[in-house]
């Protein structure tokens, strides 16, 4: 590696994207942030703390299960399922949040701060907080605390405060700049918990190396099932946090297509949609430097999506550069293909999934009849869609009247 | 007046005078867009020494709920950045001879178009740019136009700047904007313990005036800082204060009124220093 791809590394970029874009208070803190980071990955006792916990906590491995009714009804590639809603707590956000909440201690933070959208990083949070006994606060939008109001119970029982956020749209994205405004505020006391695969260096990097055992896991459970790699690896991005896990691990292996599925809400020429990657242009959110919704004056738009996990307006910078490079591909998904891929996966595997896992769910439906059987799909299934069922509970009602 | 001078140097020069400088902040378009010249403008006859303008965006990461709250309204009426330079333009034209520093995040100038801005900056007499989301380390291209068109970019420091200090210090032109204490901005009832150590601290690295903002909301805690400052910049609290009139400044036969309730404030935020 040349010395100038080197400098680019240390300053966090993925070409262009990328960066610490932040105010000057909390640069200290992120290089500390990066330093022990950096120590702990280096450190064998921390590996291993880190191993027990994803083992004998979170139930790691998780599965890679053929789908084989879903396979059969679409008549086309091989489907494979990596069941990361089978992790404690029920997504994926696990294997983040107890990395990070383990840095936390190790650094000898005794308060951990956290944004959620869907709630699911808010929850992992929360209970990695009760796990090593550290004080939790939880940001999140009042709309999302409507949408999830069951995770929000969940966070509570487990000990955390939330706090409503009730600036601009009331979405994950203002949650994350008031969980931001506070680290500024207690930046010598508190550890700040991302969940998504974006933010300031070194968090894209960080979530994205503490998320990699699920393409890791996957890589590993294909070989041994069907003794190759797959043809298309796919997986929902949001900020990314799983789909950058999921990708990262089969990133040289040029055979393997990359599909990630964005939201696209009411659909991508309409106002209501998440395509960041789709629809976006470049610019600085939360830090980093990516694609976005915005306005021609550089005002962040506001984002729809059926998904709160979704609903935001970057994507991690990873993704934006993995795009440019044409290493992956980004599809959009509608509100509707979520729903009925939701559906679809309910009656034919007995699974619900998450409404943003719905969303890789979706594309596989839409891919999966175009392939011949001899071809492999791993999706990335993210979630569970336990803290859904009320939603489309309440819009299947709304249907009716 | 303006002639020969670089904006640092127009900016350094309004510390010059040996009286601790009184640095306010406004948000372009609050509490609507005509109005802002008129407060720019009776900022200046109570003795404001350099008036900073601040670009309202949707997501200020750095700011409190009062900055918060007139960016949300500014955006409402359509202000947008060039809109902000525009209303620059205007100040200028209506008299305004102080130096303006534009206060904006990053997002905003790289949609607009760094250099483009900064020939409007000039075109519209605006002499500095602050970017409070803008890193020494991220700052190199902007900088680089700063030095260009002669008009700095307003270095911040911060209590956790530590050893950056001397670094961000040696970068510094026009002046160095100390930021008081951790959080974003907002009035405060009392500023963080250590303030005046940082303060003396940053002084002698400093070779440009020194400036202190963030949390400063009254005449008691700019006469605190007074000693270890050439300047202090009050914000929020004069926002607050703003929209406090805010129903008075909007109806044209009650206007003198609301700006005598601002420009009261004003004073007694200078008494002591």
């Amino acid at each position: 590696m040349s010395r100038a791809q080197l400098s680019e590394q240390s300053r966090g970029r993925f070409g262009a994207f990328g960066g610490r874009y932040v105010p000057e208070t909390l640069v200290n803190a992120l290089d500390e942030l990066e330093a022990a980071y950096e120590d702990a990955l280096q450190d064998k006792a921390f590996q291993e703390e880190l191993a027990y916990f994803l083992q004998e906590y979170s139930g790691r491995p998780t599965p890679l299960y053929y789908a084989e009714r879903l396979t059969e009804k679409l008549g086309g590639a091989r489907i494979y399922l990596k069941r990361e809603d089978l992790n404690h707590t029920g997504a994926h956000k696990i294997n983040n949040a107890l990395a990070q909440g383990l840095l936390a201690k190790r650094m000898g933070k005794r308060e951990i701060i956290a944004e959620t959208g869907a709630g699911q990083h808010g929850v992992a949070s929360a209970t990695v907080a009760a796990r090593l006994g550290l004080k939790c606060k939880v940001f999140m939008g009042e709309e999302d605390m409507k949408r999830q109001k069951l995770n929000v119970f969940r966070m509570e029982l487990l000990g955390a405060e939330v706090i409503p956020v009730y600036s601009g749209t009331r979405t994950l994205k203002d949650a994350t700049s008031e969980a931001i405004r506070f680290w500024v505020s207690k930046v010598d006391t508190t550890f700040y918990i991302i969940g998504s695969a974006t933010g300031p260096h070194p968090y894209p990097k960080m979530v994205r190396d503490f998320q990699r055992i699920i393409g890791d896991e996957t890589r590993a459970q294909i070989l041994k099932a069907e003794h190759r790699l797959p043809d298309y690896v796919v997986a929902c991005v949001g900020g990314g946090s799983n789909a950058i896990g999921m990708f990262y691990p089969f990133l040289e292996d040029e055979d393997v297509s990359l599909i990630g599925a964005e939201a696209a809400g009411h659909g991508v020429n309409t106002n209501k949609h998440a395509a960041t990657i789709t629809k976006g242009t470049r610019g600085v959110l939360h830090g980093t430097m990516t694609y976005l919704l915005q306005d021609e004056f550089g005002q962040i738009t506001e984002p729809h999506s059926i998904s709160a996990g979704l609903d935001y307006p970057g994507v991690g910078p990873e993704h934006a550069y993995l795009h440019d490079s044409g290493r992956a591909a980004y599809h959009a998904v509608t509100d509707e293909e979520a729903l009925d891929a939701l559906r679809m996966l309910c009656r034919e595997e007995g699974i619900i999934p998450a409404l943003e896992s719905a969303h890789a769910v979706a594309e596989t439906i839409k891919l999966a009849p175009t392939l011949s059987p001899d071809k492999i799909i791993v999706v990335c299934l993210s979630g569970r869609g336990d803290k859904d069922v009320t939603q489309i509970y309440e819009r299947e009602g709304g249907d009716q009247a | 007046m303006m002639g020969t001078k670089t904006g640092a140097e127009r900016i350094t020069a309004a510390f010059a005078e040996g009286k601790q400088a009184f640095i306010p902040f406004i948000t372009a378009g609050y509490p609507a867009p005509e109005l802002t010249v008129d407060i720019a403008l009776a900022l200046q006859e109570e003795g404001a020494a350099v008036i900073e303008l601040g670009v309202p965006y949707s997501d200020p990461l750095a700011d409190g709920p009062t900055i918060q709250h007139a960016s949300a309204q500014a955006l409402s009426y359509g202000m947008t950045i060039g809109r902000t330079v525009e209303l620059a333009e205007k100040m200028r034209s209506a008299g305004l001879t102080v130096p303006l520093v534009l206060f904006t995040y990053i997002n905003p100038v790289l949609q607009h178009g760094p250099e483009r801005l900064f020939k409007d900056m000039e075109a519209s007499g605006i002499d500095g740019i602050l970017i409070p989301d803008l890193p020494v380390e991220e700052a190199e291209d902007i900088e680089a136009l700063a030095h260009a068109h002669a008009r700095p970019l307003i270095q911040l420091v911060a209590p956790t700047s530590e050893q950056r200090v001397e670094m961000i210090a040696s970068r510094a032109s026009g002046f160095l904007y100390c930021v008081s204490s951790l959080g974003v901005t907002g009035a405060r009832a009392a500023l963080g313990e250590g303030v005046t150590r940082f303060l003396e601290q940053v002084r002698a690295f400093s070779s440009v005036p020194v400036a202190v903002g963030f949390g400063i909301s009254s005449a008691e805690q700019a006469q605190m800082v007074a000693p270890y400052s050439d300047g202090f910049i009050v914000g929020s609290a004069l926002l607050e204060k703003i929209r406090e009139a805010e129903s008075l400044l909007m109806c044209e036969e009650t206007k003198e009124e609301g700006f005598h309730i601002v420009k009261k404030f004003v004073q007694q935020l200078q008494s002591r220093v």
